[in-house]
């Protein structure tokens, strides 16, 4: 037998035939399928017993109510809380990517204690105890020293029991500088303040307006509580409501309105003079809120100052424009005026927003449906009255040393100019303890306040994250993430009623934390005295309890409780009050910087996709920035084709970016939606500390712009600054 | 003379028509031994179960058959394979000389471990099956799926894919992918057996008066029984 090619053919045929009526290929090929569905990287959720729990969201001011998705002791996914007066299901970007934030890696997982040099990120890990001891041991000895006021704290807010109880530790240490970081509501309490003589908040009743003039606000951006005004803007857009958006830059907000009004940046205010002044002129000011007082001057101000032909010239809107806006904003039944740029990070220029508050009591909205309201917290901490020994007494008696309450009168925090006060050898600070708060990222010239913070002999952290305070700090006493505490969240963020959540252990602190509020607490008893005296309480759930009092049960039961009230208006509305007289001679808060070095205006802008806060992007957050914002490491900066001409600067080109304060590189995008002469940043890139799926990427905008005093308040109104452009 | 004839002799000369269909053969029936017989074998690895599990013994002794360790949790969802925590609340101690159990006491029990059982019947994460729904709602029974395991004296062998990491129990025992009952199977054909075929299972009311608007014959649903056809939107029935 000759078993040749053709055999060898034959059995291979026979082979193939045979496999084919055997179920190998089909089971092959339906196993493969399979196989590809499982790969390794493919996330899975676990298997186990499903549980839902309500909380609160404490990402950012917004206070959104959240619901987690539990298997077994893992949460697997936050969604937004159905029924929740912010947010009704909602929730934001930041808001779903919350669970990176717990188990994502950069949490500091226990306390430390720095052996390198600042900021070279050389940890020893030490115990709670030691770690107490070593802060304990620091203050008793300044304390000792008569220099109590040498210590200082920097916390996100100053509502809410866990800034109450580091107020309350200052106090009875014996330190006025209580300090908070900036935001718009510094300066819309300031205006309800000086306007119409409360001490409350700007609440906003959106979801009624039907006409929203937007100077520069993120409405869609993260401005006020950011859900909220994502339904409040479809609101609008189903029921036909108009929402016309003033700023230089086609934003989300701008372009998703009815009319974007590009405007000089800086001029807002001017603007809204303008408009006031056709308002006053033509009679529309029939609904003008009826007891004021100021009204004539105000109306000469107006119309001897602020004329159409110059505010179009200041402003760089036409005429037509200005009068047309006026008109319809004032024939509108329930118009609504507001202002805070961007996500309102920047407290902004007091003028600005008394002019702002000017129009709407101009058409009458003020504390009406549709409106304006001045809405108050109720204050339910209520603590046993502290007693000051003779150190604590004398120390209260210094003044701040960021001039709040002394040099500026109206301010109770002036966190922008703690940078400039140490530097300039003003002032000085033995020991800082930051919580909440990332100011060595987050402050305007942020560098300086790096500077700053290097001349402060001791410097306390008390992140969960490895941000870039802490990084920069000689202790870390990392406090548990929101979903692993209990702790009251009051929240205005611009709601018209005032509410307070409770954020509660969804999962048992995965690492070794402690609660900030403890924390405080014992070192206060390890000081002894009357400090120990000053915080009866066991732990601080026990404080929290006792002081929420009947309020815990509802807010266990439900997560949150409305808490607080709109004000009665008892006195005149003030249409002039003292401060608004530097605008009879308008200079706005100019751009540092000199226009012959620095041709160009740059400006920030603010995205939902960028948190710039204390909480950095989230991984999950950071993947859905789009190319023309961050382009691989770089930050894309916004400028018109035709300035980008004259510069030579084509698409996608790196430059150099020079500012007064600092430098960075950045790739050029070319945008018809930016004005001429102008540049934008994004705010919330070039992180340094974070992880690694942040650190790196873009620049950070606050290292390029330093703060602007505002005459009035002290508070930080810098909306931009001059820059140049050059090509690498 | 060359002719067709010589052609045709030189062939069978040659002897190759015998060896072509032998060798034919030969490759028929080793690809057919291979894909019928040794092909299952190399596929799925063998694994046993960390505790040989006796469910007639179990069954005999707890007050509510099946129910009484496979439940529906409160919010209506399925226990599925017990915790480890249900287990002791009969076994914090060796309860008899059988020595799995004692292996499981000392093993599981005393260092709180949660026993890593093999589930024969866990399905791909893409799959999303309510057990509720077709226990207490559509009545069917366990063993229409799960089959007589209720009846087993110990645990059987779990074969594991070695591609996909799935139990055998899905494609099913046999590897031609053929069954005879329900429960021999659970690849997705045999959830849309039902779904694709059976029809709403409801009372209807039927109306009294003929309505050309209404579809005939003139019936109205009564009860709030889903239908279990799956039409528009079906994907999505499972796969969420």
């Amino acid at each position: 037998m000759n078993i040749g090619r053709r055999s060898f053919l034959s059995f291979v045929i026979g082979g193939a035939a045979g496999t084919a009526i055997t179920p190998l290929p089909w089971k092959l090929i339906d196993d493969s399928s399979i196989w590809s569905q499982n790969w390794p990287w493919t996330p899975v959720p676990p298997d186990g017993e499903y549980s839902q729990v309500n909380s609160v969201c404490t990402l950012c001011p917004g206070g959104c109510g959240i619901t987690l998705r539990k298997v077994d002791d893992r949460v697997v996914k936050i969604e937004g809380m159905k029924g929740h007066p912010i947010n009704d299901g909602g929730l934001c970007l930041m808001g779903l990517s919350g669970l990176q934030l717990l188990y994502g890696p950069t949490r500091v997982k226990t306390p430390l204690k720095r052996v390198g040099k600042r900021g070279e990120g050389k940890w020893e890990k030490i115990s709670w105890d030691e770690a107490i001891s070593e802060v304990t041991k620091k203050l008793a000895d300044i304390r000792s020293n008569g220099e109590s006021h040498a210590v200082g704290s920097i916390v996100d807010s100053e509502s809410g029991t866990v800034p109450n109880l580091f107020k309350r530790f200052l106090t009875a240490y014996g330190s006025p500088n209580f300090m908070t970081m900036p935001s718009i509501q510094d300066t819309y309490g300031m205006t309800l303040q000086l306007m119409q003589g409360v001490s409350a908040q700007a609440g906003f009743d959106a979801e009624n307006a039907d006409f929203i003039l937007s100077f520069g606000s993120g409405i869609i951006d993260g401005w006020g509580s950011p859900v909220r005004m994502f339904k409040a803007n479809s609101a609008w857009k189903a029921n036909g409501k108009k929402v016309v958006q003033i700023e230089p830059r086609l934003s989300n907000t701008a372009a998703k309105s009815d009319k974007w009004i590009p405007i000089k940046p800086g001029t807002e205010a001017v603007l809204a003079l303008g408009l006031a002044n056709v308002i006053i002129t033509n009679s529309l000011d029939s609904k003008k809120i009826s007891r004021s007082t100021g009204f004539e001057s105000f109306k000469k101000l107006v119309q001897n100052e602020y004329s159409i032909d110059k505010v179009s010239k200041i402003t760089g809107i036409n005429s037509a424009t200005i009068v047309s806006l006026a008109k319809n904003f004032a024939r509108a039944s329930k118009p609504l005026a507001i202002c805070g740029k961007g996500q309102g990070s920047i407290p902004g220029s007091l003028n600005e927003f008394m002019a702002v508050h000017a129009l709407n009591a101009l058409v009458g909205n003020i504390n009406k449906e549709g409106g304006v309201w001045a809405v108050t917290e109720t204050d339910y901490i209520k603590w046993p009255k502290l007693e000051m020994d003779s150190v604590a007494e004398n120390g209260m008696q210094k003044e701040r040393i960021d001039g709040a309450g002394s040099e500026y009168p109206h301010a109770n925090s002036l966190l922008n100019r703690l940078a400039e006060v140490i530097n300039s050898g003003d002032g000085s600070l033995e020991v800082i303890f930051v919580s909440g708060a990332n100011p060595l990222y987050s402050m305007p010239d942020s560098k300086a306040m790096k500077t700053a913070f290097d001349s402060i002999p001791f410097v306390v952290s008390f992140s969960s994250y490895m941000d870039e305070t802490a990084d920069n700090a000689d202790l870390i006493l990392p406090n548990h993430v929101y979903l692993e505490r209990y702790e009251d969240v009051p929240t205005l963020a611009g709601l018209s009623k005032p509410i307070v959540g409770l954020t509660r252990p969804v999962v048992k602190p995965q690492f070794d934390t402690k609660h900030v509020g403890d924390v405080v607490m014992l070192i206060a008893k390890a000081l002894g005295g009357g400090m120990a005296d000053a915080f009866p309480w066991e732990s601080y759930e026990a404080c929290l309890k006792e002081t929420l009092g009947v309020k815990w049960d509802v807010l266990v039961e439900k997560g949150f409780e409305f808490n607080g009230d709109k004000c009665i208006l008892e006195g005149d509305f003030n249409f002039y009050p003292e401060a608004m007289k530097s605008l009879s001679n308008f200079t706005p808060v100019s751009a540092e910087g000199s226009a012959i070095s620095y041709p160009l205006i740059l400006i920030p802008y603010d995205t939902i996709r960028l948190a710039n806060g204390y909480i950095g992007d989230p991984p999950f957050a950071i993947k859905a920035v789009e190319d023309t914002v961050l382009k691989g490491k770089n930050s894309c900066v916004e400028i018109n084709p035709k300035t980008g001409k004259e510069l030579g600067l084509t698409e996608g080109r790196y430059a150099s970016l020079l500012t007064p304060r600092g430098k960075a590189k950045v790739k050029v995008h070319l945008y018809e939606g930016i004005m001429p002469g102008i540049i934008a940043l994004p705010r919330g890139l070039g992180h340094t500390a974070y992880d690694k799926y942040l650190a790196g990427k873009g620049c950070n905008f606050n290292e390029l712009i330093g703060p602007a005093e505002d005459p009035v308040s002290g508070l930080d109104a810098a909306w931009g600054i001059r820059a140049r452009l050059t090509k690498v | 003379m060359s002719t067709q004839d010589d052609k045709a002799k030189e062939v069978s000369a040659d002897g190759a028509a015998g060896p072509i269909i032998l060798f034919f053969i030969l490759g028929l029936a080793a690809t057919l031994v291979f894909g019928w017989v040794i092909f299952p074998k190399l596929l799925y690895s063998q694994k046993k179960q960390p505790i040989d599990f006796n469910h007639i013994l179990h069954v005999e002794a707890v007050e509510e058959g099946c129910e009484s360790c496979h439940f529906f949790r409160e919010d209506g969802s399925f226990s599925g394979i017990p915790k480890l925590a249900q287990c002791v609340e009969c076994h914090e101690d060796a309860q008899g000389e059988d020595p799995n159990e004692v292996k499981f006491v000392e093993e599981y029990v005393a260092n709180g471990r949660e026993v890593p059982w093999l589930v024969y019947a866990r399905q791909p994460d893409c799959v999303f099956f309510s057990h509720a729904a077709h226990v207490k709602k559509a009545e069917m029974d366990c063993g229409t799926c799960h089959g007589h395991i209720g009846e087993s004296e110990h645990s059987r062998v779990y074969e594991e894919n070695r591609i996909t990491g799935y139990s055998r129990d899905i494609w099913g025992k046999n590897i031609s992918g053929l069954r005879k009952h329900t429960w021999e199977r659970m690849k997705m054909d045999d959830c849309a057996e039902c779904h694709a075929t059976k029809e709403i299972k409801t009372d209807v009311e039927t109306l009294p008066w003929p309505i050309n608007w209404l579809p005939r014959p003139y019936e109205k649903q009564t009860g709030n029984q889903a239908r279990v056809k799956t039409v528009k939107e079906a994907c999505f029935v499972c796969h969420k």
